[in-house]
């Protein structure tokens, strides 16, 4: 034990105070946190991202649709019905789809060709690919937020 | 104290000799002048050491020094940014407060209460444009503040945290003026946010890349925070809104208030040490008794010499003269927003439409550079250069920790040559890239099936960056000193800035398609 002359390592006012001090800033910290909690949705606020599209005859074969309120374009070749949404994997901006089938986005010059592939511009990704499905009443169900490959096809 | 005159002290005090009701009639009709002596509690400031009261007891003025040096009233030494950036604030406080009352941050009808503000309010079309020209100058005048602080080597001697404030302050500037002009809910608005929540999210282009999105997913994390969705809606806007004119004002006003406090407590704007006078020095006090007083060095104080005597001598009282200048920059600034306001509209464009971007969807001039950038990639772009730009301007007093003497331009002849030699290299260097990315393209066209974490890490953006690195480091090298490496770098960054401002404003057309001029844009 040291003497009173010599000095304590950490004397014990000094201790007290550096605790005193440390948990308060702790319980500020994890105040902190707690309050940027509240701003972190637990539910999110949409809508049902399956919508029926109506029946196959809407879409003919060989013919591109535009569903603009979706964003997306509905296409039925030879192997079926597939889905490409014009949503700019880059940051969000609507590719406009040329005459020629290829897509270009107006913010930032992103080009997809006309199967959606990245052929020049920032985009780090291909459009995507949406999943079709058929609903009991045999309407065509598109699900905006279920990406699919680029080779399935929905047989009509 | 005598027990006689102890009981002097409670005796009751002398009666007034008219009477209490007569002294209540004259305290009533002396009432004004007793407000306005309890609200200034001194006389009329004619002596000097009752100008400095006058400054000292104003709990407004108090953020002045009693005495200002007259270098700082120089229209060089400043010219006058940092209090026109204070003035346009506190314009975009009360324009802003105005336009909250008649404003609805809903989604169905924000568009609609703009359109009420611009063609129905009285007076609101103006207050509107007031708004939207401070706001547009503020950005202006706090970039061109920081390129002053910078070049005059403001940054130093104590005042490197200030430097950290002022960057602070320009990140909010910009975050409020992003905030704001998302609120009138038109096309630019909502192509603004849906970039600026994808940029947040734009950290997934890295992690997809390492392909640990699924564990790690800062990107999203970010979108979400700043949208309370996964889409731009009407929890995005209030959420925008609450930053707007709650979040960041406060902060801001906040920090304005430390960064100006600080210059107080740093003796001042900084300025050379021997101002070359520019009439007769006045009395001092080392003068006013026929220079008879001596002094001593009694303190411990900061540089390297007592400097004792000198220090009152090229000083003068802040009231009125600093104030006439401050409410004199403050007016014009006023004025001339008022003109602007008067003259020229604020933009509305065409109600949000989620189908269909405008083509092009130009962001404001001040996030055009940035916009360029984001053209080349997303992260690096929107996240990577522009907090790399940030914390490079943030350390740049830490790293450059040379002595010299503060408040000359670009240091002196050597640095304006640095200066000058910088701007011309980025000149060239960034016209020459983006004539070559116009017309040879990127990677991308030469190797369809690159890895998108090529470009990611080398595109025209990060190819700039890395150069002006090296230059810099090359100046420290050349001139064997970090204040010239520093010139080096800033100007480089700032030409860079105004040169990739220019060109998307003027050469990028629909689809961000080089034209030479905007005539050019073909027509639907």
């Amino acid at each position: 034990m040291p003497g009173r002359l010599e000095p304590e390592p950490l004397p014990r006012r000094d201790f007290l105070g550096l605790s005193a001090i440390w948990s308060a800033i702790l319980a500020f910290v994890a105040a902190a946190l707690g309050a940027v909690r509240l701003p972190m949705p637990a539910v999110f606020p949409e809508s049902n991202s399956r919508v029926k599209l109506g029946h196959a005859e809407r879409f003919p074969r060989g013919s591109a649709t535009h569903l603009s309120d979706l964003r997306i374009w509905v296409y039925h070749d030879a192997a079926g019905l597939y889905a490409l949404s014009s949503v700019c994997t880059h940051l969000g901006c609507v590719a406009g789809r040329s005459k020629d089938g290829t897509f270009k986005c107006p913010c930032h010059g992103s080009v997809f060709d006309v199967a959606g592939k990245v052929v020049a511009g920032p985009a780090p990704k291909r459009l995507n690919p949406l999943e079709l499905s058929l609903a009991p009443d045999g309407q065509i169900v598109v699900d905006t937020r279920r990406f699919t490959g680029a080779e399935s096809r929905l047989k009509v | 104290m005598s027990a006689e005159e102890t009981a002097k002290v409670h005796e009751e005090p002398p009666r007034p000799a008219r009477g209490a009701i007569s002294a209540y009639f004259h305290n009533l009709i002396d009432l004004p002048w007793n407000v306005r002596d309890s609200i200034i509690r001194h006389g009329a400031p004619t002596s000097d050491r009752a100008k400095s009261q006058a400054v000292n007891q104003n709990f407004f003025l108090h953020i002045l020094s009693a005495r200002i040096h007259i270098t700082s009233l120089k229209f060089w030494t400043t010219m006058g940014l940092g209090v026109i950036s204070l003035m346009l604030f506190l314009l975009l406080v009360i324009t802003g407060v105005l336009l909250m009352v008649y404003y609805k941050p809903s989604i169905n009808q924000a568009y609609d209460s703009i359109k009420d503000i611009v063609f129905v309010v009285p007076t609101g079309r103006f207050m509107r444009n007031i708004h939207r020209w401070a706001a547009h100058g503020m950005v202006a005048c706090v970039i061109l503040h920081m390129a002053r602080v910078f070049y005059t080597s403001a940054y130093k001697r104590g005042r490197e945290f200030n430097w950290v404030m002022g960057m602070v302050l320009f990140v909010i500037t910009l975050g409020l003026s992003f905030t704001g002009y998302l609120l009138p809910w038109d096309q630019l608005a909502y192509w603004a946010i849906t970039i600026g929540a994808n940029i947040a999210q734009s950290p997934r282009e890295l992690t997809d890349a390492l392909g640990v999105t699924a564990i790690f997913d800062v990107g999203g994390f970010q979108k979400e925070l700043l949208l309370g969705a996964h889409y731009v809606g009407q929890e995005a806007l209030i959420r925008f809104y609450v930053l707007h004119v709650m979040v960041l004002p406060l902060a801001a006003a906040l920090i304005i208030g430390a960064h100006f406090w600080r210059i107080r407590k740093d003796g001042g704007l900084a300025r050379p040490e021997e101002p070359v006078p520019s009439h007769p020095p006045a009395l001092g006090p080392s003068g006013k008794d026929g220079g008879t007083k001596t002094w001593g060095l009694m303190a411990v104080v900061k540089g390297k010499t007592g400097n004792v005597g000198d220090e009152m001598a090229n000083t003068i009282p802040a009231y009125p003269g600093a104030l006439f200048a401050l409410a004199a920059v403050a007016m014009a600034a006023t004025a001339a927003m008022l003109m602007l306001g008067y003259y020229f509209d604020a933009p509305l464009t065409e109600i949000a439409n989620p189908a269909v971007p405008e083509n092009p969807a130009k962001a404001p001039w001040y996030f055009l550079g940035l916009q360029e950038m984001v053209s080349y990639s997303a992260f690096m772009g929107g996240v990577g250069i522009p907090a790399i730009v940030v914390l490079g301007l943030a350390l740049i007093p830490y790293l450059d920790r040379e002595e010299e003497e503060p408040g000359i331009w670009f240091s002196g002849p050597r640095g304006r040559k640095v200066a000058l030699a910088s701007a011309v290299f980025t000149t060239v260097f960034t016209i020459g890239l983006l004539a070559f990315t116009v017309k040879f393209g990127w990677l991308r066209n030469w190797y369809p099936d690159i890895d998108q974490i090529m470009i990611t890490f080398f595109n025209p953006g990060t190819l700039i960056v890395a150069v002006f690195a090296l230059w810099s480091i090359v100046s420290v090298k050349l001139t064997n000193s970090t204040r010239m490496g520093a010139i080096a770098l800033f100007t480089c960054f700032f030409v860079a800035f105004i040169i990739l401002t220019y060109f998307a404003l003027v050469h990028r057309g629909p689809n961000w398609d080089f034209y030479w001029l905007p005539s050019q844009w073909p027509t639907h």
